[in-house]
C-alpha cells in the first residue's frame, strides 16, 4: 500500500508519520474543533457582556496557561514564578499604551504594538533567568522560582515610576487600535459591538493562534526534547538533547506567553496593582494547568475557563447552601465567605485531581471519549 | 558596634524560629522526599489554635501550647494518610504541588478563625526586654532560643538513640531496604509528618508571641525555604544553621540597608532572604551542607 494512502472505512488506519501526527487526524477531531470553534465565535452574540467579560479574563489566562503548560507540563521544569512574567508582560503593555501626560511611565503607543512587545519583554526576561534555572532541577528549581516571584513583586511595588507602587497601582492597558478605541462601543459593518464583544473576540483571536502554535511546538522536534528531558533528563541529554538550550527555548517562550497573557488579562480589567502578582496568582496558573491536564495544550484552554469561571460559580452557590454569604465579611452567623470558599476550592481541586485524575479534565474527557469509541464494550 | 551586635541578638532569636521550622521541611523531606509546602499553613493554623485554646477555652499559654502541639501532629498524621500516601511512587513534583494545594486550602480555613484583625496568642512576654549593659534582648527571644535550643538538642538525641529514630534514619537512607528490615516506612512517613507539624505549631506561636497571629503571618513560614536551601535540603544541622543565618541576614539588612542602600526599596528586609538564597545557590546548587544528587541512567 502507498505510503500516506487512506482506506475508506478505516479512519484510524495511519499509513505515515505525517498522517499520525497532524494536528486534526481524526474526523471526528476536525467535526469537534470545528463546532468549539464556531460555538466561540457564536457566543458573543448567545451570551450576556458579563459572562462574556469573565470569558475575555479567560482566554488571556488560557493563554499563560498554555505558556506554564510548556515549562513545567511539556518540559517537566515546575517553575513558581510565572506570576513575575504575567506582570512584566502586563507593566509592559500598561506603560506602552499608556496616557504620556499621567504620572507613571506611558508612551501611547498602539495596543497592537504593546501585547507582542509585552510579550518580549517577558520572553527576554525568561531568557535572562533561563541559565540559572537550567542550573538547578527538580525541588531547587520550585523554589528558587518562588524566590524570583517574592523579588518580583518587591521590584514592582517599589518601582513607583512604572507601576504606581504598592496599593495605588496604574490603569490597565488601554485597547486601541488604528484610532478606535475597544474599551467604547464600536460600530463594524452596521454591527454596534460591545467592549466586552469586541475585547472577547480579541482575545479569542490571539488564544486560538497561540494555541495553535504551542501545539505545533510540542509535535515538533524541540517539543519532543522537551518531553524526553521531562522523562529523562540524562538519557536525553545522552541522546544528543542539549538540555541548556531546550530548557533556555522552554523558559524564554513560556515568559513570552506569559507576558502576553498579562498584557490581554489587563486590557480586560482596568486596573492593575502590583501586589497582584504574588505566589497565589502563579498557584493559580499552576492549577490551571493540573486540573486542565498536564502536557496538553487543550487542557490548559479548559482548565483556564474552570478556574476563571470558578468565582463566578462560587458566588451562586449562596442562594443554594445556607452556611455561605456573598458579603466579603461574615455576618447573620454565616461559616464562610464564598470567597473563602473559593480559596479552599483551589486547595482542594488540586489535591482532589492529583489523586483522583491525574491527567485532568482533559483525562475526564478521554474517559468519556474511550467509554463511547467502545460502547457497548466496555474495552 | 553595638547597632551591630544588638542586630545580630534579634536576628538570632528571629532565626530560631525559622531554625524550628526549617527542621520541621528537612525531616519530611529526608523521610519523603518531598518538600512540605503546607508548612507556613500549619504554622499560622498552630498559632491560631493556641489563640483559641487561651482566649476562648481558658487553657493556660504553656497547656495551650501543649495541646496544640499535639493537635497539629494528629493533623500532619491526618493529612499524610489522606492526601500524601496514594502519592506514593508518583514523581516527587506531584506530591510538591499537593502539598501547595493543601497550604491554600488549610490557609484558607485558618484565615476564617483569624478574622480580619491581629489575634493574639497570650503568651506571657509581650515586648519585655532584657537589659545587657548596652544591648538587649527582648524576653520572646530568649524563650525562642532556649526552646529551640531544648527542641532540637531533644531532636537529635531521638534521631540518633531510639529505636523510631534509627527506622527514620534508615528510611532517609534508603526505602525499600528498610523496607524490607521491616520498617513500616508508612508510619515514618506519617511521623514525619506530624513532628514537622508540631514544629510548626511551636514555630508559629514564637513568630506570633509579642504582636499576634494575622492573615499575613504564614509569609513566615516561607522564610524556611530560603533556610532550607542554604543548608542543604537534607541536612539538619544545615536547616539550624540556615534559619540561623537567615534570621541574622533579615535584622542586619533590616538595620542598614535603609541607611546605605535606600535604593533597594523599602521593606527589602523581607525579601533579603530569597536574594541571599539565590546567591548561595548559584555558588552551591546543593546548598551548604546539602548532598550532591548522583544522578544515574
Amino acid at each position: 500500500m502507498k505510503r500516506g494512502a487512506t482506506i475508506s472505512g478505516r479512519p484510524e488506519l495511519r499509513t505515515s508519520y505525517r498522517a499520525d501526527m497532524a494536528l486534526l487526524n481524526s474526523r471526528p477531531k476536525r467535526l469537534g474543533a470545528g463546532v468549539i470553534l464556531a460555538a466561540a465565535l457564536a457566543a458573543p452574540f448567545l451570551i450576556t457582556d458579563a459572562l462574556l467579560a469573565i470569558a475575555a479574563l479567560a482566554c488571556a489566562a488560557a493563554i499563560g496557561a498554555i505558556g506554564l503548560n510548556l515549562v513545567s507540563g511539556y518540559a517537566g521544569q515546575v517553575s513558581l514564578g510565572h506570576a513575575f512574567f504575567i506582570g512584566a508582560g502586563a507593566f509592559t503593555a500598561a506603560a506602552l499604551t499608556g496616557d504620556p501626560g499621567e504620572s507613571v511611565y506611558g508612551l501611547g503607543l498602539q495596543w497592537i504594538v504593546a501585547v507582542p512587545a509585552a510579550g518580549l519583554v517577558a520572553a527576554v526576561l525568561g531568557f535572562l533567568v533561563s541559565p540559572i534555572a537550567s542550573r538547578f532541577r527538580g525541588l531547587y528549581l520550585a523554589i528558587a522560582t518562588l524566590g524570583l516571584v517574592f523579588l518580583g513583586e518587591h521590584i514592582l511595588d517599589n518601582w513607583r515610576s512604572l507601576t504606581g507602587g504598592a496599593g495605588a497601582g496604574r490603569r490597565g492597558v488601554i485597547a486601541e487600535i488604528g484610532g478606535v478605541r475597544l474599551d467604547q462601543p464600536t460600530e463594524v459593518a452596521g454591527l454596534v459591538l460591545t467592549t466586552s464583544q469586541q475585547l472577547y473576540l480579541l482575545a479569542l483571536v490571539l488564544l486560538v493562534v497561540l494555541a495553535v502554535l504551542a501545539r505545533n511546538l510540542a509535535r515538533s522536534a524541540v517539543g519532543r526534547a522537551f518531553e524526553a528531558i521531562r522523562d529523562r533528563d540524562i538519557a536525553a541529554e545522552v541522546m544528543g538533547v542539549r538540555l541548556g538550550r531546550h530548557k533556555m527555548i522552554a523558559f524564554t517562550l513560556s515568559s513570552f506567553y506569559a507576558g502576553v497573557s498579562g498584557a490581554v488579562y489587563y486590557t480586560v480589567i482596568n486596573q492593575i496593582n502590583p501586589e497582584s502578582f504574588n505566589l497565589l496568582l502563579s498557584v493559580q496558573f499552576i492549577a490551571m494547568v493540573l486540573i486542565g491536564g498536564i502536557a496538553t495544550i487543550s487542557g490548559s484552554i479548559m482548565g483556564a475557563f474552570f478556574i476563571t469561571f470558578l468565582p463566578r460559580i462560587t458566588r451562586e452557590l449562596p442562594a443554594i447552601v445556607p452556611f455561605l454569604t456573598a458579603e466579603p465579611t461574615l455576618r447573620d452567623g454565616a461559616l464562610l465567605t464564598v470567597f473563602q470558599l473559593e480559596a479552599i476550592l483551589y486547595g482542594v481541586l488540586i489535591v482532589g485531581f492529583l489523586i483522583l485524575e491525574p491527567r485532568g479534565l482533559y483525562g475526564l474527557w478521554v474517559r468519556v471519549r474511550n467509554y463511547w469509541k467502545g460502547w457497548p464494550f466496555t474495552y | 558596634m553595638s547597632t551591630f551586635a544588638q542586630s545580630i541578638i534579634s536576628g538570632l532569636g528571629q532565626g530560631s524560629a525559622y531554625a524550628m521550622l526549617a527542621v520541621g521541611f528537612v525531616i519530611i523531606f529526608k523521610s519523603t522526599g518531598v518538600i512540605s509546602f503546607a508548612q507556613p499553613a500549619l504554622m499560622a493554623a498552630g498559632a491560631t489554635l493556641v489563640s483559641y485554646l487561651v482566649f476562648q477555652f481558658g487553657l493556660g499559654f504553656p497547656a495551650a501550647v501543649a495541646v496544640g502541639v499535639l493537635v497539629l501532629a494528629g493533623v500532619g498524621l491526618g493529612l499524610e494518610r489522606v492526601a500524601l500516601r496514594p502519592l506514593v511512587g508518583r514523581p516527587v513534583f506531584v506530591a510538591a504541588i499537593v502539598t501547595l494545594g493543601l497550604d491554600t486550602a488549610i490557609r484558607a480555613v485558618t484565615n476564617r478563625f483569624i478574622g480580619p484583625d491581629l489575634r493574639p496568642v497570650g503568651d506571657p512576654w509581650g515586648y519585655d526586654r532584657l537589659e545587657l549593659g548596652p544591648l538587649f534582648l527582648q524576653h520572646r527571644y530568649l524563650a525562642m532560643i532556649v526552646t529551640a535550643a531544648i527542641v532540637l538538642a531533644a531532636l537529635f538525641t531521638f534521631f540518633r538513640y531510639s529505636r523510631v529514630g534509627l527506622a527514620m534514619r534508615a528510611t532517609a537512607f534508603d526505602q525499600e531496604t528498610s523496607l524490607a528490615q521491616g520498617i513500616s516506612v508508612g508510619a515514618v512517613f506519617a511521623l514525619s509528618w506530624a513532628l514537622a507539624a508540631g514544629l510548626a505549631t511551636l514555630a508559629g506561636v514564637f513568630v506570633a508571641a509579642g504582636s499576634g497571629v494575622s492573615q499575613g503571618t504564614w509569609v513566615v513560614g516561607l522564610k524556611a525555604l530560603p533556610a532550607i536551601v542554604l543548608g542543604g535540603l537534607d541536612s539538619l544541622p544545615g536547616a539550624v544553621v540556615g534559619g540561623l543565618a537567615v534570621g541574622v541576614v533579615e535584622a542586619l539588612v533590616q538595620t542598614y540597608q535603609p541607611v546605605h542602600a535606600p535604593w533597594l526599596g523599602g521593606n527589602f528586609s523581607l525579601v533579603a532572604p530569597y536574594v541571599l538564597m539565590l546567591l548561595v545557590l548559584l555558588v552551591r546548587p546543593y546548598g551548604l551542607f546539602g548532598t550532591p544528587e548522583i544522578r544515574r541512567v
